[in-house]
């Protein structure tokens, strides 16, 4: 007999006498859709978690991101709007680089597909904007650009615009530990430092 | 074909694994409560916690209701579980990924040995898992010549120390900064003979050791938080970065996951997603949380592996009150708010499982007789199920398994004091209401007040909310 019989029989065995009655689930917790999104809530968790934010306009962007990254060496991914990225910044795109290439490089620059205020994390689903997972896990900067109409209020609002066949990253601040006597370490072996930079609103400058 | 199964499902098999200890809870415990260091270290950790925790869950105004649409889920999942298990292979399967099934540890551990043996490589790379560390999957992958290396920073602490875990969620907890500098300058090659035991120090040294390891290791090996029969996605919540690369570098990641982890629907993922940060870490939301659905053309490993193991979960399942332990999403609230795991720490419950749930799973998962104190690792003051995001009842399964128990040593102490406290009513009133305040006192109650506390913390109350003394003593 396989192995998955086996397990199935027994399960099947198991639910057998007495048959449990399946349950309905109440879902009278905040369902999607009810809560108004607040960019200045997100601001405030991103920043309690120690990421770093900053408002723009959406023309801004490139000038923000100059300031941010200073003279880094940058990886992009290849459907970042170019005018999100300053004049005379060292950027390569990402076309499926090697990834001793991308760990090689000081930072990077991606869009997100959603952001949840209530708890700080942006989400990202691995569109062209956002790129390939270990674009933003290798280099120790992360500047993530967000628009404010992508900022969602709670947990199920962001469920309910993603899409589960995309590969999702939710990113709740830098990476941290606090493995040793519960100190809170940032930066283990994610990026170090995640800014977000928060723009005015839909039409992307 | 059928009738094949009746009967009694499979338990965990003996000798495998980590799911008994070597000695009886109360000897274990006994040493424990001896060691200062130990106690300290636990005692500064669960109250960290539990004030973090407290406090971020105060700020989610239907906690409640969410914690009662996870109990629903889940019994929902547990009542059909076999065909939501099928749903889930499937989807797994158009996604481009290959679901394995293993009856116990041994089956578990041998597919994955295979499958690292089928990708040519003698290293795997782990994510900090439950269920990898209740077969031995280290062990059994070390006798076969493959390097297990974990990359959690508390497991490769515990690795390299050559130590046990004894907290679900900071498995390294009972260790301090000089004790875990100690062991990264002794087994940490090329480490800087000038390093500070500052956590960020120590970190950043854990960060330069195994950058090369994720660069350069072609299999990983991960559990899993959840697992989406609807849409085959499967769900890691981490904080270090350490799990992003394991999911997201290799050629091949290999999944194990407890057959109890999959949750019907998409949706149901927005329930289990706010109760479990701050149930477990006190965070709003945990650093990262990746989601995978079979395998992504250019994006992360091109082959994926999951493999569901039962190894005597579905002997769990036949029990209609013990059941219910499957339930767990391994947050360990419950362990940060025990007054016996608070003096003892994990080691002394002998299974990867500790605290009051581990009391409950263990013997369920090996069979009760098998691991016949551990029912009796708890003071029954009712902190645990205060706690649990997911409402398991915990004092009434352990009051369940301990009428199963076949009469260990601990028992004739616990029965002793019983009857001690029978014959002086003001002791056992006293008792009672200590045991009902601290329920009362929410998810922080501590137990028994002191005197009585110190008595619970080595040995059974014969008090089990929300049975009375006089029900429980009546049932028996
Ligand atoms: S039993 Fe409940 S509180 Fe304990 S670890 Fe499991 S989910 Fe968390």
């Amino acid at each position: 007999m396989s192995a998955r019989d086996l397990v199935l029989g027994r399960l099947r065995a198991a639910l057998a006498a007495p048959a449990p009655t399946p349950a309905e689930t109440p879902r009278d917790y905040r369902p999607a859709g009810v809560v108004a999104a607040d960019p200045d809530l997100l601001a405030d968790r991103l920043t309690d978690y120690r990421a770093t934010v900053h408002r723009c306009a959406d023309a801004d962007v490139a000038r923000v991101v100059a300031e941010v990254l200073g003279g880094r060496r940058v990886v992009v991914p290849p459907g970042l709007p170019p005018h999100w990225l300053p004049p005379g910044v060292d950027v390569v795109v990402d076309d499926g680089l090697d990834a001793a290439r991308i760990a090689a490089v000081d930072g990077v620059v991606t869009a997100a597909a959603v952001a949840v205020a209530e708890t700080g994390t942006i989400v990202l689903d691995g569109a062209p904007d956002q790129g390939r997972r270990v674009v933003t896990l290798l280099p120790d900067v992360h500047v993530c650009v967000l628009r404010a109409d992508q900022v969602v209020a709670t947990v199920p609002d962001a469920l309910a615009r993603l899409d589960p066949r995309r590969p999702l990253t939710w990113i709740s601040g830098p990476s941290a530990t606090s493995d040793i006597e519960l100190d809170r370490v940032e930066g283990v072996h994610g990026p170090r430092n995640l800014h977000v930079v928060l723009t005015g609103g839909p039409g992307g400058g | 074909m059928t009738e094949t199964f009746l009967g009694m499902p499979a338990t965990a098999p003996p000798g495998v694994g980590h799911l008994r200890g070597d000695e009886p809870f109360p000897v274990a415990a006994r040493r424990a409560l001896a060691d200062a260091q130990l106690r300290r270290n636990v005692g500064h950790a669960t109250s960290t916690i539990r004030a973090r925790s407290a406090a971020v869950i105060g700020e989610v105004p239907d906690w409640p209701q969410l914690r009662a649409a996870a109990r629903a889920i889940k019994t929902d999942t547990m009542a059909r579980l076999p065909e939501l298990l099928e749903q889930l292979e499937t989807a797994v399967g158009r996604a481009g990924g290959t679901v394995h099934w293993a009856a116990d540890a041994v089956e578990a551990n041998r597919i994955v040995t295979d499958l690292v043996r089928a990708a040519g490589v003698d290293r795997v790379m782990k994510v900090k898992s439950m269920a990898t560390q209740e077969i031995g999957l280290n062990e059994a992958l070390a006798d076969a010549g493959i390097e297990p290396v974990e990359t959690d920073l508390a497991e490769l602490i515990v690795q390299l120390g050559d130590d046990r875990p004894s907290h679900i969620l900071v498995p390294a907890i009972h260790r301090n900064r000089a004790e875990i500098r100690e062991i990264f300058l002794r087994e940490m090659p090329g480490v800087d003979p000038a390093l500070t035991d500052e956590p960020a120090a120590l970190a950043a040294a854990a960060r330069r050791h195994l950058r090369e390891t994720f660069l350069s290791t072609r299999v990983a090996v991960s559990g899993a938080n959840f697992a989406v029969a609807e849409t085959g996605t499967l769900a890691v919540v981490e904080s270090e970065g350490n799990g992003r690369m394991c999911l997201t570098l290799p050629e091949t990641l290999i999944t194990v996951m407890g057959i109890e982890k999959v949750v019907p629907t998409w949706r149901d993922l927005e329930v289990f997603l706010q109760l479990l940060p701050r149930a477990s870490t006190g965070e709003r939301m945990n650093p990262y949380t990746s989601m995978w659905t079979g395998v992504t053309p250019g994006d992360g490993p091109q082959a994926f592996h999951l493999v569901l193991l039962d190894n005597g979960r579905s002997a769990v399942l036949a029990d209609p009150v013990g059941r219910e332990a499957l339930h767990c999403i391994r947050c360990s609230a419950c362990l940060n708010v025990c007054p016996v795991y608070e003096r003892t720490g994990g080691h002394a419950y002998g299974s990867v499982y500790p605290g009051p749930i581990g009391a409950v799973l263990s013997p369920q998962l090996t069979g009760v007789a098998d691991n016949a104190s551990l029912p009796y690792a708890s003071s029954l003051c009712g902190a645990c199920y205060d706690a649990c995001p997911v409402l398991i009842d915990i004092p009434s399964i352990l009051v369940h398994l301990r009428a199963q128990a076949p009469h260990p040593r601990g028992e004739a102490a616990a029965m002793a004091a019983a009857a001690y406290a029978m014959d002086h009513p003001a002791l056992y009133a006293a008792a009672q209401r200590g045991a009902r305040l601290s329920r009362l006192a929410g998810p922080r109650g501590r137990g028994l007040p002191p005197p009585l506390s110190g008595w619970t913390a080595s040995r059974d109350l014969p008090e089990p909310p929300p049975q009375t003394f006089r029900q429980w003593w009546a049932d028996r």
